[in-house]
């Protein structure tokens, strides 16, 4: 009796071990909406955004049905780990304390900082010699704090604001020859007024955004990094990013 | 020094030298911002309180209004107002005022006075309300004008009257300096939040900072102690 029992639990066990090793054919994407132009709904009510797209391209290379699920961002991770979905596609930098608790995919996008400043500034703002006196505004804790920070710590006068809105308030004033801020951030703020400029090029930084899955999920994840491989080389990517955007976030 | 303190000292990457200049940097920042914010506040509530004593409505009027708005108003408000509000203004910048408010201290500096002045207005005022009136009988009745009396009795008695309320407001005032942090001084708060966001260790910057705040409390409330026993000395019973 006793030999029987250990055979049906273990025959239970390997059945429970089937069922438990997806074959990913079914997949739930967490988005945060919205968050244009990563994710959002049109006029009709359709979730679409340069992270949908690209979701969607994914899905067709893996062969799987995907369903999107909609989650606020500060639940994200508790989401994730409570199986509500098997992967988050929403703009999630990659941190060292988030790697702790969730499995970053090779990152697929990064938003560059840039450089924005009122239409008479003159300064190269790659060159030290020309940023010394300058008075600079950053957010604080950004990956662009620690660029500027690193760069012209010392040289230039560091502002450092808790929002991206007081800091184009004293661009504004006159109080900062320039800011460096999330280019999206800046596109939308600053350039979209009279008298101000981008100036300088673009800077990558951080490690950019990726896909977060669960720890244990490393077959899924070895899935979605080919796939997204396969969507950078073939030119599906380019051809979603240019609809986005017009400058590169490729990474 | 206790074995664990030099070996958390050892470990820690957050208390190095530039982050421990960064917090003394704070620390000047928020004493001068407190302290000439302080001493602006005081030196015009004195003559405010008087005026607002006076039974002249249109004396007393404005002052009661002056003090109404910036005790009815957050000093975050103000501080807000100001700051943005001084850039705000068309042409400023080609003005020498520009000079004087295009860094964050002076815009900070004006707000803090303003809302400390009123606060310092009405307990100076309360005080003065409440002078008994068998004193000011007495000094008419030795022939002193209003303004030999004002000096001799009314505000050395009014003074004693206030000094608590008023060692009150001054730690307030300490306290509520933490928001010149969002105006970019890099006040103590400033420099807390700074190696916060650097260092993602919100416990050890906060804490750190908490404990200099208590530091400043403290020499506060040990200064107004030896105030308050220098001015209601003739209270003591005798011989003590």
């Amino acid at each position: 009796m006793k030999k029987l029992i250990v055979a049906a639990s273990c025959a239970l066990a390997m059945a429970a071990g089937t069922v438990q090793a997806k074959d990913w054919k079914e997949i739930r994407l967490a988005f945060d909406v919205p968050y244009e132009p990563f994710e959002y709904r049109d006029e009709n009510g359709e979730l679409t955004g340069f992270e949908v797209e690209l979701a969607e391209a994914m899905c067709e290379e893996l062969k799987a049905e995907c369903e999107f699920v909609i989650q606020a961002w500060d639940g994200m991770i508790p989401g994730l780990l409570a199986r509500k979905y098997d992967a988050i596609f929403s703009s999630m930098s990659i941190t060292e304390e988030r790697a702790e608790r969730v499995l970053f995919s090779e990152p697929y996008y990064i938003t560059p900082g840039g450089w924005f400043a009122r239409d008479g500034f003159s300064a190269d703002v790659t060159s030290k010699e020309e940023m010394e006196g300058k008075v600079i505004g950053v957010q604080r804790g950004t990956t662009m704090d620690n660029y500027v920070t690193e760069e012209f710590g010392g040289i230039a006068t560091i502002k450092r604001y808790t929002t991206a809105e007081d800091m184009v308030l004293d661009l504004e004033g006159q109080r900062l020859d320039v800011v460096f801020v999330d280019y999206p951030v800046g596109e939308q703020t600053i350039l979209s007024q009279e008298g101000f400029k981008e100036v300088g090029k673009p800077v990558k930084l951080g490690q950019g955004v990726a896909v977060a899955m669960r720890k244990r999920d490393t077959d899924l994840a070895n899935k979605v990094n080919a796939a997204l491989k396969k969507l950078k080389n073939d030119g599906t990517y380019d051809a979603i990013m240019q609809k986005y955007f017009n400058y590169d976030i490729k990474i | 020094m206790p074995d664990f303190i030099a070996q958390w000292l050892d470990q820690n990457e957050i208390f190095t030298a530039m982050t421990i200049m960064e917090y003394w940097n704070g620390l000047v920042n928020t004493v001068q911002l407190v302290f000439l914010s302080l001493v602006i506040g005081l030196v015009f509530a004195i003559p405010l309180a008087i005026l607002r004593t006076s039974k002249n409505p249109l004396v007393s009027g404005p002052v009661w209004l002056y003090t109404y708005l910036f005790r009815g108003t957050p000093l975050l408000i103000q501080l807000y107002i100001i700051y943005y509000g001084i850039a705000q203004i068309p042409g400023i910048q080609e003005t020498f005022w520009w000079e004087i408010f295009r860094e964050p201290f002076y815009p900070a500096l004006l707000a803090f006075a303003l809302n400390t002045c009123a606060y310092t207005t009405e307990i100076i005022r309360g005080a003065i309300v409440s002078t008994p009136a068998g004193e000011i009988e007495a000094a008419k009745a030795y022939g002193m004008n209003w303004w030999l009396r004002m000096r001799r009795i009314v505000l050395p008695s009014a003074a004693r009257r206030a000094v608590q309320a008023y060692s009150n407001e001054v730690i307030f005032m300490l306290h509520s300096s933490a928001i010149a942090s969002v105006v970019t001084i890099v006040d103590l708060t400033g420099a807390a939040r700074n190696i916060y966001s650097r260092f993602y260790a919100p416990f050890d910057a906060f804490i750190f900072v908490a404990l200099l705040y208590m530091a400043l409390t403290f020499i506060l409330v040990f200064a107004f102690r030896k105030l308050e026993n220098h001015l209601l000395r003739h209270q003591r019973p005798v011989g003590s």
